[in-house]
């Protein structure tokens, strides 16, 4: 294996009791690259991702995490990655300072604390104690607890789930960040817009199973389709599918202008990431 | 993990790091867990206050009359370590995994050992502080004198200590919510300290009670501190009581340790 590679997955299976929760996943994640795991609830995203953060055992299947087995929760391993779960309880009684000093002093080389907090944006909290911060702050602790270890790479599960359009914005601003700094980040959400504004490659994963893989740009048009819409004289809405819309449209306009009429509302457009989101993750989809 | 071995592709990154030291980790925890003791007042009252005020109270009723003193002084002497580590424990291991702390602090490299050296080295500061307070006030406010046999008294505080500890995260296990902690906690401490002799000499209680009170651990741990503080029976004497006590130390052990869960309950 190349020593750009971060994170292997191969053939990942998980069973609750007869429920197959993972059913065999295979993905890849590059050093330096944010890699988002996009499903709905219940799509088996969490247990991935804690699979591989080595709070769970799997039940079979092949994974390395910065080359070590997470199941073996080596304590070399731990030193080098951040965790945001998708819920975590706090210190109650410590202001912010003091938990993200705190956490500091667990890693052998740790950020700068000060540095830190600003990077997640806490600085006005930062003589708080975390009891009384809002959800949106406790979040931005997350991050800051998570990367005060200086992490090569970061877990975020569901980062913004919760949230208000300005956290959520904030939130991606430190993600970013994160990959300014050159981080690794595996990154799970149900939101479209947040795999298509943040991650460099998408897995969309449904029932446990991967159902496609790539760049959220070479999602969208992955099977070189186009949808043509339009109205014909009385009204009556139609729409087609097909690979070539150059022939349909010749037809089309062709035979309009034989019989003397417009064709109304003529659109050919590239199925979007969202549609093929909603198409793939769709209540009996395969 | 060996029917899925990982190809020994290990070439992980050869980073000059070593590791936080072990002793150094335990003792930020412990400092730690001190700090936010005394930042809960609710926590700092039950388990540091509430004995002391069952101490002036029961002092004030038997005011002069030493032999209820003798009873009542190791008596609380024994809910004091029992509420210290057992009731403590149970609640605060409870809310810890239940909120989602532990499981915070399990993704990090903190040894877990460490970690719980940092929560145990609280409660145990948290004991020794209360014994030696009831110490203090028995012989100075109260009149009784010193404890008699200091050997024993720790020998049995140490005991004390390990078993309703270990009973104490046991315990934490069964609880399935933070919001019933203190009804689980309280189901259990309360009877156990009505018949074990805090408040009353044991021995004057109806023979069923006294039947149970002797399988349980807290009475043996109260005649050992009356032992030592006040008629002068030392180890020897008490040979049956410090068994019993190791008994369910060791059992409340292997359960600490087998059903730990870092994780909530609620999936």
């Amino acid at each position: 294996m190349p020593g750009d590679v971060a994170i292997e997955v191969e053939d990942l299976r998980k069973d609750y009791g007869s429920h197959q929760a993972v059913r065999g996943i295979s993905f890849t994640v590059r050093r330096g690259e944010v890699f988002g795991l996009l499903g709905p609830n219940g799509a088996g995203k969490t247990t991935t991702v804690e699979i591989l953060e080595g709070f769970r055992e799997r039940t079979r299947g092949r994974v390395a995490v910065l080359g070590m087995d997470p199941g073996d929760r080596p304590l070399a391993l731990r030193e080098r990655i951040g965790i945001v779960l998708q819920s975590s309880g706090l210190y109650r009684h410590l202001t912010v300072r003091e938990a993200v000093s705190h956490w500091a002093g667990l890693y052998v080389a740790p950020r700068d604390v000060e540095e830190t907090i600003a990077l997640s944006g806490l600085e006005a909290a930062a003589e708080q104690r975390t009891l009384t911060l809002s959800g949106g702050q406790q979040r931005r602790l997350d991050f800051a607890l998570a990367l005060v270890g200086d992490p090569e790479l970061v877990f975020l599960d569901e980062p913004t789930t919760g949230f208000d359009p300005a956290a959520r914005r904030q939130a991606w601003e430190t993600v970013r960040s994160l990959q300014d700094l050159g981080k690794t980040v595996l990154l799970t959400t149900h939101y479209l817009d947040e795999a298509q504004a943040l991650a460099d490659r998408v897995a969309i994963i449904k029932d446990g199973a991967i159902l496609a893989e790539g760049a959220p740009s070479e999602l969208g048009s992955a099977t070189p389709r186009y949808r043509v819409a339009w109205h014909d004289a009385d009204g009556t809405p139609h729409q087609h599918e097909t690979a070539d819309p150059t022939r349909l449209l010749h037809e089309l306009t062709g035979a309009a202008l034989a019989r003397g009429e417009r064709v109304h509302d003529l659109s050919v457009a590239q199925p979007s990431l969202e549609d093929v989101y909603l198409e793939l993750t769709a209540e009996g989809a395969e | 993990m060996s029917d899925h071995v990982l190809d020994p592709v290990s070439r992980a990154r050869p980073r000059a790091r070593g590791r936080v030291a072990w002793r150094q980790a335990a003792w930020r925890q412990y400092r730690l867990e001190r700090k936010m003791f005394w930042r809960n007042p609710s926590a700092a009252f039950f388990n540091f206050l509430l004995p002391l005020l069952f101490l002036a109270l029961f002092g004030a009723i038997f005011a002069g009359q030493e032999a209820d003193l003798q009873v009542i002084v190791p008596g609380i002497a024994g809910m004091a370590v029992m509420s210290t580590t057992f009731s403590a424990l149970a609640m605060n291991i409870t809310y810890l995994r239940e909120s989602g702390v532990l499981k915070r602090i399990h993704g990090t490299p903190l040894p877990t050992s460490a970690y719980l050296a940092g929560i145990a080295g609280n409660a145990i500061t948290n004991t020794a502080l209360q014994v030696g307070l009831i110490t203090l006030a028995g012989s100075v406010v109260f009149g009784l004198d010193w404890p008699h046999d200091w050997a024993a008294l720790v020998v049995f505080v140490v005991l004390g200590v390990g078993c309703f500890a270990s009973l104490g995260v046991a315990l934490s296990h069964a609880i399935p919510n933070f919001d019933s902690a203190p009804a689980y906690v309280n189901a259990v401490f309360l009877p156990v300290i009505f018949i074990s002799g805090v408040f009353y000499d044991a021995d004057n209680a109806p023979g069923f009670l006294r039947g149970i009170a002797e399988a349980l651990p807290l009475k043996h741990l109260i005649d050992g501190l009356s032992g030592a503080m006040v008629s002068g029976a030392g180890l020897r004497d008490n040979a049956s009581g410090l068994l019993v006590l190791a008994l369910w130390g060791g059992a409340g052990f292997v359960l600490a340790v087998r059903g730990f869960s870092w994780d909530s309950r609620r999936r």
